[in-house]
């Protein structure tokens, strides 16, 4: 311990003088660090722009490069056919990868750090079995929702659940001496009943309905189209800059609910907020390309290795993974078996599996 | 009246009434005061309360000022508590911890004049471990993250600062270092520090003002000396205990059982 000198007794911020040049070797490195993290997040941008390009050029029409960069500057020069496999196909697809990836990065750092779990992600906490509730409520029942037009009746269904269910975890948060774990808890009930919700239906279900239900499970970009990829790109842009305002907050309550609330930070507001953003963003998400959750377990982890758990850059951070793993796997989906497009749903756990085991077993992760 | 003092503080924990209509104080400005008392005793309840979080009725004033009207922001920003848990261990630099802290309620009015770095490592030098800077949170032991969560607290500038059993992880050096570090911080700045304390050594050596409480009644308050005796501590804690004078003169308590 220091025994003060006049200096620190006159000016609290002084800094004796022996410190200073560790102050000026410590802000330096901060500095670093702070750049070193912009670094990442762009060389993450990079990559993602890369994964797009391949996304959109790599594919069983067996179209050349030239000729997709030709349809895509001059639309109307070349055949119908071709103009709509690169304008109705390959670039919803490869754009909806990118969209549903940051929407479920982002939903899933941002339950992470409220709910304080590892294990929370829209995918363990019952967002995606709620939807796919709503999706087998569409399929086998032919249930709809008044006034939906046709080709979003699925969708429609889906997200009505998906966001029924969120709020139903923000209900629960918002009891009274509702801790972190009774909301975790309540999370995982809601998995197993839409589970078996979703079993019962299938069990009375005819076989057509049957397999358009499991593979709408499996989770597919195939399904992307220009209306819904504007939704939830319209979502993320209205929804990102919210959470990031909220990152000083979030960084807080990272390190125990309570010396946040001694700190300031409402937490009971701060926890509503942040269910809501995820609720619409996860929602969107998953009733559009079914059941792809495992990104929004794998990017938050794989972004506060690289990142941190400042959440100014945790929070993009994650978006930005989600954003590159759904694409990477888009890619591996449609080229892994020529001619087959596997349903993304399969691909992205298999891509994630090996990154979050490694995360895992490193047991450095969130403790 | 000078101080932080409560009046008529009642909180209940459901059915449970843990503080009945409690009234405590003035703890003394640019003094350390201990609460004393066994587990349960609503100690924490009470440095709770004051601070404004949980739900609690009651008045509590900082000098002429009413903290219990104010928003949980304000308050916080006046009065911080420092809970017993220590900070956890997250993948979040010490540096970082220290700037998250000081902006977790918008960026805090700059305080010391100086830049917000300078500021952090300020507070992690006088606790002495200006060295951790950049070293992440779930890399130290848990007396580290202890200081830690002082300097962030300290470095927040409160006017009155309640902590929660601060020298709980820490070894025998480092509970005297803190301990001298805010008794000259709390003078230096004429704040009222309040803090949980279980060492009675410690309080009747190192505090000013001592507050015995069990079953969230008041059995004694005042200095030390006054508070500290065979009498209040068999009442308090049911023991046979002797206060002495050791070779230096100074009080120091022998326990010689259960009474």
């Amino acid at each position: 311990m220091r025994v003060p000198d006049d200096d620190t007794v006159t000016a609290s911020h002084a800094i004796s003088p022996d410190l200073s040049d560790f102050a000026r070797q410590v802000r330096g490195s901060y500095r670093m660090l702070l750049r070193r993290r912009l670094g990442i997040l762009a060389v993450i941008a990079g990559c993602i722009v890369a994964s797009v390009v391949l996304d959109f050029c790599l594919g069983p029409s067996g179209l050349s490069v030239g000729a997709l960069i030709r349809t895509l500057l001059h639309p109307h020069d070349v055949s119908a056919g071709q103009s709509v496999i690169v304008w109705q196909i390959r670039l919803p697809y490869a754009l909806m990868a990118v969209c549903v990836g940051a929407a479920l990065g982002l939903a899933g750092a941002e339950m992470q750090t409220v709910l304080a779990n590892p294990l929370a992600s829209p995918f363990t906490l019952g967002v995606s079995a709620a939807a796919a509730f709503g999706a087998s409520l569409a399929i086998i029942l032919q249930w709809r929702l008044p006034g939906v037009p046709d080709a979003w009746v699925v969708s429609a269904d889906a997200f009505v659940f998906a966001i029924g269910s969120v709020l139903l975890l923000d209900m629960v948060s918002r009891r009274r001496n509702a801790g972190t774990g009774t909301v975790v808890l309540f999370g995982i009930a809601l998995v197993f009943a839409f589970h078996a919700l979703v079993s019962l239906l299938q069990f009375v279900a005819n076989e057509d309905a049957l397999q358009d239900l499991v593979f709408w499970t499996m989770g597919s970009l195939t399904r992307a189209t220009w209306p819904k990829l504007g939704l939830l790109a319209a979502a993320c842009v209205v929804v990102a800059p919210l959470s990031f305002r909220a990152a000083w907050k979030l960084t807080v309550l990272r390190m125990g609910e309570e010396r946040a609330a001694s700190l300031g930070v409402d937490v009971p507001q701060v926890r509503r907020g942040a269910l809501l953003r995820v609720s619409i963003l996860s929602a969107l998400a998953v009733s559009f390309v079914g059941t792809i959750g495992f990104v929004g377990l794998v990017a938050p982890h794989i972004a506060r290795r690289l990142l941190g758990e400042d959440h100014r850059f945790y929070l993009p951070g994650s978006m930005f993974v989600g954003a590159l793993v759904m694409s990477l796997s888009s890619v591996a989906a449609r080229n892994i078996m020529p001619g087959v497009v596997i349903p993304t749903g399969i691909v992205t756990a298999l891509v994630g599996i090996p990154f979050f085991l490694a995360i895992v077993l490193r047991r450095q992760g969130l403790s | 009246m000078n101080g932080l003092f409560a009046e008529h503080v009642t909180v209940r924990y459901g059915r449970r009434t843990v503080l009945d209509d409690l009234t405590v104080g003035p703890f003394p400005t640019g003094r350390v005061s201990a609460l004393l008392g066994p587990n349960g005793s609503g100690k924490s309840t009470l440095l709770r309360a004051m601070a404004g979080l949980g739900e609690a009725t009651g008045r509590v004033m900082l000098g002429p000022d009413e903290l219990s009207r104010m928003s949980l922001a304000q308050r916080t920003r006046r009065c911080l508590y420092l809970p017993q848990t220590l900070p956890a261990t997250v993948h979040l630099q010490v540096l970082e911890s220290l700037l998250a802290a000081q902006n977790a309620t918008g960026v805090m009015p700059d305080v010391t004049g100086g830049d917000e770095i300078d500021a952090a490592l300020h507070m992690l030098d006088i606790f002495g471990i200006a060295d951790l800077a950049m070293r992440y949170m779930d890399e130290l032991s848990g007396g580290q993250r202890q200081l830690v969560g002082l300097a962030q607290a300290l470095g927040r500038h409160p006017d009155a600062l309640l902590l929660d059993e601060p020298l709980s992880a820490l070894d025998l050096h480092h509970q005297f270092a803190v301990m001298d570090v805010l008794r000259r911080e709390t003078e230096r700045r004429n704040i009222v520090t309040v803090m949980v304390l279980h060492d009675l050594n410690i309080a009747v050596r190192m505090t000013d003002y001592d507050v015995i409480l069990r079953n969230g009644k008041i059995i004694a308050s005042g200095s030390p000396r006054t508070v500290i005796t065979p009498d209040t501590l068999r009442q308090t804690y049911d023991i046979v205990a002797r206060v002495e004078t050791c070779s230096r003169g100074l009080p120091h308590i022998m326990v010689d059982g259960l009474s």
